[in-house]
């Protein structure tokens, strides 16, 4: 996809995050929400998978080690056709297998539970060390928050993918700088983040993680490198795209009343517009 | 051979290579302790297919979840402290909430890790284990059915919890007619009078403790549990009808282990008398293992007198 093309997909990966939730009465805006490019950039340009073949042994993985923005996940994946858009609202409700955290055992697409913050990266080194012992191509992409890096585990795995040498693992940092209780650095800072994943023998980029320019420069980088993982510190707008959600923590898990999901909507319409 | 002393953790060593031989995709994970869990025997073997974690058995959990999901059968070693104790959480949800074919192969566990003390002698594992949807929980009580359980355990496709001893423990059944059934339990004795159920190393010390009670006159019926979850419930319910009076006996907390198991099973399908036998809401202690045992009242002499004791 073009750049053009990509900002549209994005604007109705929007729409779609803030319709489920919406519909969920619950669920986590913000994180999806400035994540939203990345998930977008990864389901519709730089992954190879097969939507009718949701685990093809060579696809490229993906693991969302943050878990609670699955709303994100969800709407790239039902946008790229694993399952209906019209799904979406059924997020959170009993029943759905659409559950408030990523479900492999249930979604098509989904290729790792997560959920409880800091154990996605784990299984994404699993993946991608299980690729070098196969022999096999694919890569594998794992997103983080900067507040989930808190966690030990986090650390555990970047040792541990360092020491590898897993050049096929790219770690996502969602760089939003908010946590449930406040920023990041108030809360317990986690900066510098690229210094510490250098020290973890990384490669690391950082970017504007809202600009597809910039995105698409960075995964490329990460492909052409060898030897060692890389780690992408985003730069992003939490809540992105929605006026009134950017930059407030307060909805970093917190639905929109019927009110406030028009005037999202209305802004994402016009967001969607202004790129035709 | 029969009679032989062998720890189970050795078996486990043993048993991966084995299966290394046979299957391709098994590999081994441990967290800096290939020597002391006896994995060291698989990388010796098949380097290339052991994983040395290091000390991070979070991460480990989560790396054998992920290799599980390309195909791989992972065995994930440590101490049954680190592995079912640490990282339960993982354990839990990235590998138990997926219901991944990942094996959790924990040795040193119970009271006989001996001189390390309480800090490593995990009497909780099981309870933990078992109270996580779909995990099954694996306790053999000798070399014979520890190294047929981890078979067992491979055949197995979903989460398994093997429990393995540090101690070195008598051989009780004859590999030659030996048949291990998952889920299934073994009557060991006849004894109309009582039954003892069992597991682990408890097992071979039950058998010399029915030995002991039958010199007095009472005649108990042994069942060794290997299989904690899913438990056999028709030969528990099967004994307390026979005999009337149950007995578990376990080197495990009496909270939350095979006493409690069979409690659940006997409270809700044959309500009988019933003792638990155990390590009895406390921590352990630095020592010989052999000499604990005695102190924690778990070899035939103590387990004789509670027995005893209670009739």
């Amino acid at each position: 996809m073009n750049k053009l093309e990509l900002q549209k997909k994005a604007v109705a990966v929007r729409k779609d995050i803030v319709t489920a939730v919406h519909s969920a009465k619950a669920g986590h805006p913000g994180g999806s929400l400035s994540a939203a490019d990345i998930f977008t950039y990864l389901y519709f340009e730089e992954m190879h998978i097969d939507p009718a073949n949701p685990k093809w042994e060579d696809r490229d993985r993906f693991v969302l080690s943050k878990g609670h923005t699955a709303p994100g996940l969800y709407s790239a994946l039902a946008e790229r056709g694993y399952f209906p858009v019209e799904q979406l609202k059924t997020l959170r409700h009993i029943g759905s297998i659409l559950q408030g955290h990523p479900d492999m055992k249930h979604i098509p697409g989904v290729d790792m539970s997560s959920g409880s913050l800091g154990q996605g990266l784990s299984a994404a080194v699993g993946m991608a060390l299980a690729a070098k012992m196969k022999g096999k191509n694919y890569r594998t992409y794992c997103l983080c928050g900067d507040g989930e890096i808190q966690e030990g585990q986090i650390w555990e795995a970047a040792m541990f993918a360092g020491a590898r040498k897993l050049d096929n693992l790219l770690v996502i940092v969602d760089n939003n700088n908010l946590q449930i209780d406040g920023s990041v650095a108030e809360v317990c800072s986690p900066y510098p983040i690229a210094d510490k994943f250098e020290a973890f023998n990384f490669h690391v980029i950082e970017i504007n993680g809202n600009d597809f320019d910039e995105i698409h420069q960075a995964f490329e980088k990460a492909k052409a490198t060898k030897g060692m993982p890389t780690a992408i510190i985003a730069h992003t707008v939490k809540g992105k795209g929605v006026s009134f959600m950017e930059d407030q923590v307060g909805w970093h898990g917190k639905a929109p009343n019927d009110e406030e999901y028009e005037q999202a909507m209305q802004e994402l319409e016009k967001a969607g517009e202004a790129l035709c | 051979m029969l009679g032989d002393k062998i720890a189970t953790r050795d078996s486990y060593g043993n048993a991966l290579v084995e299966l290394g031989k046979e299957h391709d995709n098994l590999i081994v994970l441990d967290a800096d302790l290939a020597a002391a869990t006896k994995t060291g025997i698989f990388k010796k073997a098949f380097p290339d297919r052991h994983i040395d974690c290091g000390i991070a058995e979070c991460n480990m959990a989560g790396i054998a979840a992920g290799m599980s999901t390309a195909g791989y059968v992972p065995f994930m070693s440590s101490f049954a402290m680190f592995a079912a104790g640490r990282a339960f959480e993982q354990i839990r949800n990235s590998i138990g909430y997926p219901h991944l074919n990942v094996k959790i192969g924990a040795t040193h566990a119970g009271i006989s890790v001996g001189e390390d003390g309480a800090t490593h002698q995990c009497n909780e594992d099981i309870a933990l284990m078992r109270a996580i949807p779909g995990m099954t929980v694996i306790n053999p009580c000798d070399d014979v059915e520890a190294r047929a359980a981890v078979k067992a355990a491979f055949d197995y496709n979903g989460p398994c919890y093997l429990r393995f001893g540090r101690l070195a423990v008598p051989v009780l059944n004859d590999e030659e007619t030996y048949h291990f059934e998952l889920g299934k339990g073994v009557e060991l004795r006849d004894g109309k009078d009582i039954t003892i159920i069992a597991t682990g190393l408890c097992v071979s010390e039950s058998m010399e403790a029915a030995k002991l009670l039958a010199a007095d006159g009472i005649e108990a019926q042994v069942i060794n549990i290997h299989t904690i979850k899913p438990i056999d419930e028709e030969i528990i319910v099967a004994a307390a009808k026979k005999t009337g009076r149950i007995f578990t006996v376990e080197e495990h907390s009496i909270i939350g282990g095979l006493g409690s198991a069979v409690a659940e099973v006997l409270i809700e399908q044959s309500p009988t008398k019933m003792s638990r036998i155990g390590v009895r809401d406390t921590f352990g202690e630095s020592g010989p293992a052999k000499d604990l045992l005695h102190k924690y009242g778990l070899d035939a002499e103590g387990i004789y007198n509670q027995i005893k004791v209670q009739l």
